[in-house]
């Protein structure tokens, strides 16, 4: 395979610049992703672990196989999102190897708000049992939460997509035979029962944890009985008596060690149905991608020096080389797998989308996974586009993606914007991961545009009315909207929200994309059926 | 005329025997018990033969019965080794009357020197030099004791039967005299079958120096010089050498002579050993004679360049001596170490266990190991304990004992707790690298010997955190299909994160808690203040350890136990702490008092429900032909023994329940 030959200098001073700016952007994320660590705080931790408890990020350590990578999802859910403090969501979500199975592991954190179910808790939770059921991949809860949060019920608990939901999937999940796992380390109380009830199997603590439809006072306030929640819900009980558990555990340690022992029995295989060979590194240094990308967002460069440090060899063979140029599509390696990559490199234009359109075809047909790399302003707009057709044309490629059912990767290297978004596999197209740079922003459209095209209308509101309307004027109108789409298209603002599954450092693209693909082969490749192409 | 050879022994003495023999293109016969079926000794001879169950004494001591074996397979000639019936004069009658030739002295000597003290009478009218002492018949106690106060303590008893440490007891006062001859007696009696016993007086500052000497059928006889075995523990030899270092020209041919006289007394033929005090001022003493090949003989053939094996089958073959005492030369100095199966950090306990590794150093010219044992057998109960016989030599004592240090350093075993790391301990203490040499010499000079402790083995903290690591490595659970997959490679990745792994290690009896992060190529380790920078390669047992720039080799065997790490110069055991299941919650009660290792009850000291003192004996057990004491914790009482004297128990067997008087503080 051809080898993408570099063009960047990292001796420049433009690279040293680049390389600073994006340093100091993964610095401000890993100081984030620390604090949000800690979980509930120190106190809270303390207190945790006083009772004999593990934290949860100790319990998922625990339960990991050595030295196993853990590929924690949406680390800033819920961050700034609420007025109360809900680090991570209060629940910590992650793909890691268990007995050498990936598995799905979904751990409460009880040091957050007594591991309560905010709304975005329960997007995260089914967020995690989505990716288990597209992938394959078994579940483990690590259950140790109080339910949902009381004060927002509203937004928790009646919709479809709320707290209901979590059972429903653990029973269609188990149907599919996706194995499902609790561990109760904590309370289990009232909707939470349910999580582990419907387990193909569960492991309670003794003397920790408890299941009970309601508590001790709930118990007392209805029926006067006087019970304590050990006596009502305990490992005993459960497993002695109601049979609402299946293995008893003396503490977390060895309840951590059942749960490895229940998936080392699950009897599972990964036969791989792709032409895999011996990964190599690429050619230049991954780190290098920081010096790669401008400072300047609005500077274009080459995504080639993205992809030859991304792929294995730094080989591309690309397709359609000289036609619309402005979209990249090729095949390569990563981490050994096949690939097909499409990636912006400007301006979504009729050619561009049409090549798009006919290599993701490709690559369902030959069941080749796909990876794409966003840094997409839009669709061009203008007479002579809209003349000739861009508007099918571009459904010719959202089609093709949406239809296609290879494993899809998306990760958004800049930009995010408008129908460019959906034509490069957005959230709303299902590819199996979707994670943003640090210096991405994502919104319908650009902040200046969105201001520019509010201040028109503002513009034509006034001359109609015949006021006038100054520059300064104009200015300060457009300046708050500039303001929100800035912190609206922020990763921080979209990851908190679950938009993605997670802001990652770039230097980690290969091997975050290597992991995903590994997972996402724990699930056969399906025949893709396309849908109507408006030709 | 030897032309077949049974070797009515076992272990390295027998190997070591038939290796000569099959050089003289003789046919060596083996005898075996139920416990050595698969011995090396049975692997190298020609013939062997089955001759009885594990113990001894229904197998090695079996003289009739090894006689009848060797009539019927034509046997010409009987080695007896050392130990079992070597010095048995009966066993030597016997063959004797049936015709084949003991490879040893004639009944008559074995007889004069069989008894110590009547060998001592012996040597008085021969004019030998002998130490002050009580050789008689009245074995009364009060006979005993009251010569012991006349000669003044310190005393030794021994069995006059005796050898080997077995039997003998010191005596530093009048109130242990007692004590220490009953518990002398009882194991001369279970030991040789007889108890009686001598009293000597114990020289403080001696030094054991014995002389090799050789006298063939026709009156000729030589000395082969010397050997100094001063370095003993429990009167068990440790390391001996040749020539014994500080001996002039003089001195050497005064005690050549001696031995010689005293060979001549009893009309000895074939190898013996004089054994003499050498005390500080230039005395010396004869001990007693040994009628047969000495377990150390090595060092003696090592510089004088003869095979003292063969000269004895030369002997018996009525052969003369082939060198006279002028054509003798000394030449160089030998050490031999005894590689025994036995833990030295709690008073040399025999150990058994299975050899899971047994790798002794290279031998070559200057390095000679002398073994019955392979990697896989096991050191049982039945026989003693020693492993090998590391033999080195040089052409001084310091390039020897270098030598002998290198080669323990890379003498690996494993599955059995040994006495190598003691050794080598022994061998790099200054006191002994300048042959400040006393029987004395290992409890003098305890300090210096047993110094090791938990901060010394820090060096080897990271090398052991790192065998762990690659371990873990190794053993990550592969996907068949998915076999280049990004998720085996053990990097314990985390997302905007490094991952800190938390790994308690147990050397030998100490925990330390690291914290290890994973570097591209290696991890680096945390302990306290200290951050040390590795990265190896594991293959089998072999480890290749780089830590901060330093690379070594280590060996590491991994047992159920945990595992046991082989450093140049030290071996420790350490086990990752892996946490704490909760498994072992209702399973606690008290420290037992479990049986040391395998052997038998010999005696149950107190009566049960009777109040005891702390320390006071409870219970005696013999094993390896050695007395345990098991003694109160505390103030109490047993209730309950579960065994009885005479009775066989496996090691860890709880023995006797023991509860503590309530009232007393311990």
């Amino acid at each position: 395979m051809p080898r993408i030959l570099s063009k960047i200098n990292p001796k420049s001073q433009e690279f040293a610049d680049n390389q600073a700016h994006m340093a100091a952007q993964v610095q401000d994320l890993n100081d984030l992703v620390a604090t949000i660590k800690l979980g509930g705080g120190e106190k809270a931790n303390a207190r945790h672990e006083s009772r004999g408890k593990l934290l949860p990020r100790d319990r998922i350590n625990a339960l990991l196989d050595e030295g196993s990578p853990f590929l924690e999802l949406s680390q800033l859910a819920a961050w700034n999102v609420y007025e109360d403090y809900v680090p991570a969501a209060g629940v910590i979500a992650g793909i890691g190897r268990v007995s050498g199975v990936e598995c799905m592991i979904v751990a409460n954190d009880a040091t957050v708000k007594g591991g309560t179910y905010y709304p975005l808790t329960v997007k995260k939770h089914l967020r995690a049992q989505t990716i288990a059921e597209q992938n394959n991949l078994p579940c483990i809860y690590l259950v140790d939460s109080g339910g949902a949060n009381l004060p927002r019920q509203d937004d928790v608990f009646p919709d479809k997509d709320h707290f209901g939901r979590i059972f429903f999937n653990q029973a269609n999940l188990s149907a599919n035979n996706i194995p499902q796992i609790a561990v109760v380390m904590g309370s289990c109380t009232a909707g939470g029962a349910y999580v582990p009830a419907m387990a193909d199997e569960s492991i309670i603590v003794r003397n920790q944890g408890t299941i009970f439809l309601g508590g001790p006072p709930l118990v007392k306030a209805a029926t006067g009985e006087v019970v304590s929640a050990e006596d009502l819900g305990g490992g005993d009980v459960h497993c002695r008596t109601s049979g609402v558990v299946d293995h008893l555990a003396n503490n977390d340690h060895h309840a951590l060690q059942l749960a490895r022992d229940a998936v080392a029995r699950l009897n599972r295989t990964k036969p791989l149905f792709l032409d895999v060979v011996e990964p190599k590194p690429p050619a230049y240094p991954i780190e290098d991608i920081y010096g790669v990308i401008p400072k300047d967002p609005r500077q274009p460069y080459d995504v080639r020096e993205i992809i030859a440090r991304i792929v294995d060899g730094s080989e591309f063979d690309e397709f359609k080389a000289l036609y619309g140029t402005t979209l990249v599509c090729g095949f390569a390696r990563i981490h050994g797998y096949p690939v097909g990559i499409v990636a912006n490199n400007g301006i979504l234009f009729s050619e561009s989308a049409q090549k798009g359109a006919h290599f993701i075809e490709l690559c369902a047909q030959r069941k080749i996974p796909l990876v794409f790399l966003q840094n997409i302003t839009g669709f061009m707009v203008g007479k002579q586009y809209e003349a000739g057709g861009i508007a099918k044309h571009g459904a010719k490629m959202v089609t093709a993606v949406a239809c296609a059912k290879v494993p899809k990767f998306t990760v958004l290297i800049g930009g995010s914007f408008g129908a460019g978004n959906y034509g490069m596999c957005g959230r709303a197209y299902d590819p199996r991961f979707l994670f943003m740079w640090p210096n991405a922003r994502i919104s319908v459209m650009g902040g200046e545009q969105a201001a520019g095209v509010l201040a028109q209308v503002k513009r034509d509101q006034k001359e109609r009315a015949g006021e006038s309307w100054s520059a300064d004027e104009e200015a300060a109108f457009k300046q708050p909207v500039i303001d929100t789409y800035e912190e609206q298209g922020h990763p921080y603002y979209a990851s908190a929200r679950l938009w993605d599954d997670g802001v990652i450092d770039p230097a980690d693209t290969r091997y975050v994309l290597g992991l995903s693909l590994s997972v996402a082969l724990n699930k056969p490749i399906e025949e893709t059926r396309f849908g109507v192409f408006r030709m | 005329m030897i032309r077949k050879l049974l070797i009515a022994n076992r272990g390295e003495i027998s190997c070591r025997v038939m290796k000569t023999a099959q050089r003289m293109g003789i046919r060596t016969v083996a005898v075996y018990s139920d416990a050595d079926s698969d011995a090396l000794h049975v692997k190298m001879a020609d013939e062997a033969v089955h001759i009885g169950g594990a113990p001894s004494k229904d197998s090695y001591l079996r003289a009739e019965h090894i006689i009848e074996v060797a009539k019927r397979l034509g046997v010409d000639a009987i080695h007896p080794g050392y130990g079992f019936l070597s010095e048995n004069a009966r066993f030597c009658r016997l063959c004797e009357q049936n015709d084949i030739i003991f490879v040893g002295p004639p009944v008559g000597a074995i007889e004069a020197m069989g008894s110590k003290s009547a060998a001592k009478q012996i040597m008085e009218k021969a004019g030998v030099p002998l130490v002050p002492g009580y050789h008689g018949d009245d074995q009364s106690v009060e006979t005993l004791r009251s010569s012991a106060q006349s000669m003044g303590y310190p005393v030794l008893l021994k069995a006059a039967a005796g050898g080997g440490g077995k039997g003998m007891r010191q005596v530093w006062s009048d109130d242990e005299f007692d004590a220490a001859l009953d518990a002398a007696k009882r194991e001369a009696q279970s030991s040789f079958g007889d108890d009686i016993m001598l009293v000597e007086k114990y020289l403080t500052q001696p030094r054991h120096v014995e002389i090799q000497v050789f006298c063939d059928q026709h009156g000729n006889g030589v000395y082969l010089f010397e050997r100094d075995c001063s370095v003993q523990r429990r009167h068990q030899k440790v390391i001996e050498e040749a020539p014994a270092p500080g001996m002039t020209e003089q001195l050497r041919s005064a005690m050549g002579e001696a031995a010689l006289k005293a060979a001549q007394a009893i009309n000895y033929v074939g190898a013996g050993t004089v054994e003499f005090l050498l005390d500080s001022d230039g005395q010396f003493y004869f001990m007693e004679m040994n009628t047969r090949l000495q377990v150390e003989h090595p060092v003696t053939e090592m510089i004088t360049g003869v095979d003292l094996v063969e000269w004895q089958l030369r002997v018996a073959s009525k052969e003369p001596l082939p060198l006279q005492q002028s054509e003798l030369k000394l030449h160089g100095h030998a050490f031999e170490a005894r590689v025994y199966a036995e833990d030295p950090d709690n008073d040399f306990l025999p150990a058994t266990g299975h050899l899971r590794l047994l790798r002794p150093p290279l031998e070559n010219r200057h390095v000679r190991v002398d073994t019955g044992v392979l990697e896989g057998d096991d050191v049982s109960v039945y026989y003693d304990p020693m492993i090998a016989k590391l033999v080195v030599w040089d052409e001084d004592r310091t390039k020897a004992l270098a030598r002998l240090a290198k080669a323990l350093t890379e003498y690996h075993i494993d599955g059995v707790t040994t006495n190598v790391n003691f050794l080598y301990n022994l061998a790099t203490t200054p006191a002994f690298m300048d042959a400040q040499l006393s029987t004395n010499f290992i409890t003098e000079h305890e300090a210096a010997i047993f110094h090791r402790d938990a901060s010394e083995h820090n060096g080897l903290l990271p090398v052991a955190a790192l065998y762990l690591l690659l371990d873990q490595q190794n053993k990550v659970p592969q996907q068949q299909d998915d076999r280049f997959s990004p998720w085996q490679q053990h990097n314990a990745w985390r997302a905007n994160e490094q991952h800190v792994q938390s790994l308690t290690l147990r050397l030998n009896d100490d925990d330390f808690d690291l914290r290890v992060k994973r570097l591209d190529n290696g991890y680096s380790i945390d302990y306290q203040n200290q951050t040390f920078v590795c990265h190896g390669e594991l293959s089998g047992n072999s480890l290749i350890a780089n830590v901060d720039g330093h690379r070594s080799e280590f060996v590491v065997v991994e047992h159920e136990s945990g595992h046991s790490l082989f450093a140049p110069g030290e071996a420790l055991r350490f086990t990752r702490v892996m946490p704490d299941l909760g498994l072992d919650d209702d399973t606690g009660h008290d420290a037992g008092f479990t049986a040391p290792m395998n052997g038998t009850v010999v005696a149950l000291a107190v009566e049960p429900g009777q109040m005891v003192d702390k320390d006071q004996t409870l219970m005696i057990m013999e094993a390896m032909k050695m007395e345990h004491a098991l003694k109160a914790p505390s103030r109490g009482k047993v209730t309950e023994f579960f065994y009885q004297p005479g009775d066989l128990v496996d090691g860890g067997a709880e023995l006797l329940a023991f509860e503590a008087d309530q009232g007393a503080s311990s």
